[in-house]
């Protein structure tokens, strides 16, 4: 469940797989303020990709894509539309 | 409300969707939705619109489940022969999503009872299969101001059109009065192939699923028709009619009429 922060929200998506690394993510984009910051932390290496290519198609920014471990990774994602 | 698990993945396709997404779903969650009729039409309505999450449907039919309705009347089977059709409905639509509610109503819709059963519902869609039904529901949605999904079919052919009192046309800016009864014939005299129905219930379910997302352009002012032995769509341009007798400048209709006057009631 994503956790609120000032800056923006943490989700953890760690054990799932596309489309539901995707639909966790947009849904808590969804509930976010415009220009808030999602971080999500994954271990699906497809989503890698296909987070970042989908939050773009939706008119968000993608900031940071980052490997964090063997098999873990960081997107930061800014919302840019509602 | 948070969507549970199972509800993500149920509606995980439409969640991706940018027109709809998670706001959308709920839209379709708390959405109500009155069909009328639960047969060829309503069948494949009540099917999709279940399926996509709407949260309650009503079902308004008089009838039983009767063998020559299986052809084409897919929400019923041959265990549900004699059974209402809108209990026989009820339970494939809340058997396909328990996320439902599906209100039946057995009976038939007429001037005395249909404002006070429409206005629970955002929207309306008629499948049903009689000229004084059409044009009750039709002026009962005018007067109360709901939108309306309007649904025809026969032998080979359909139509659909959407209704949006006062600010598009309605059925009568489209036919100003019902024809003579005998004059058009019925399903039952003239026949419809089983998959017909399925088309245009379909189209009739999208355009109920867009008006309540408040998405792309319903078929306002516009009358689509789909021929299926040509294989082929028209759209056609329907103008609001400033002298139509019920959503005119001036209407003569301004409240319901006895329909039923010189019909024979053919299901």
């Amino acid at each position: 469940m994503p956790q609120d922060s000032n800056q923006g929200k943490k989700l953890d998506i760690r054990g799932l797989v596309c489309p539901y690394t995707f639909v966790k993510a947009k849904l808590a984009i969804e509930d976010m303020e415009m220009g808030g910051l999602l971080e999500i932390l994954l271990d699906y290496p497809e989503a890698v990709h296909n987070i970042p290519k989908s939050m773009q198609d939706h008119g968000h920014k993608v900031l940071k894509v980052e490997q964090t471990g063997i098999k873990e990774w960081i997107i930061v994602v800014r919302k840019e539309k509602d | 409300m948070e969507f549970t698990d199972a509800q993500i993945q149920r509606y995980s396709r439409h969640i991706i969707l940018p027109e709809v997404g998670g706001k959308g779903q709920k839209k379709l969650l708390g959405a109500k939705v009155l069909l009328v009729g639960a047969g060829g039409l309503g069948c494949p309505v009540g099917y999709y619109l279940a399926a996509a999450g709407v949260g309650t449907i009503g079902l308004v039919d008089d009838d039983v489940v009767e063998l020559s309705n299986l052809q084409r009347q897919i929400a019923h089977s041959t265990n549900t022969i004699g059974m209402p059709k809108v209990e026989s409905a009820k339970r494939t639509f809340e058997a396909l999503n328990p996320d439902v509610n599906v209100i039946a109503i057995k009976g038939r819709l007429n001037k005395n009872n249909i404002m006070g059963i429409i206005e629970d519902y955002d929207v309306v869609v008629d499948g049903s299969d009689n000229f004084p039904t059409r044009y009750l529901v039709n002026d009962a949605c005018v007067l109360s101001r709901k939108p309306l999904v309007s649904g025809a079919i026969l032998r080979f052919e359909g139509q659909v059109t959407t209704l949006i009192p006062h600010e598009g046309h309605c059925y009568r800016c489209l036919f100003e009065a019902p024809p003579p009864p005998g004059l058009v014939p019925s399903c039952q005299e003239a026949g419809v192939l089983g998959v017909l129905p399925g088309v245009i219930g379909a189209l009739e379910a999208t355009e109920a699923l867009k008006l309540i997302l408040g998405q792309g352009e319903p078929l306002k002012n516009a009358l689509l028709i789909y021929n299926a032995l040509s294989a082929s769509f028209r759209k056609v341009k329907v103008p609001k009619n400033p002298k139509c007798p019920v959503c005119g400048e001036n209407p003569t209709i301004t409240e319901l009429q006895d329909y039923d006057a010189g019909y024979c009631q053919l299901g």
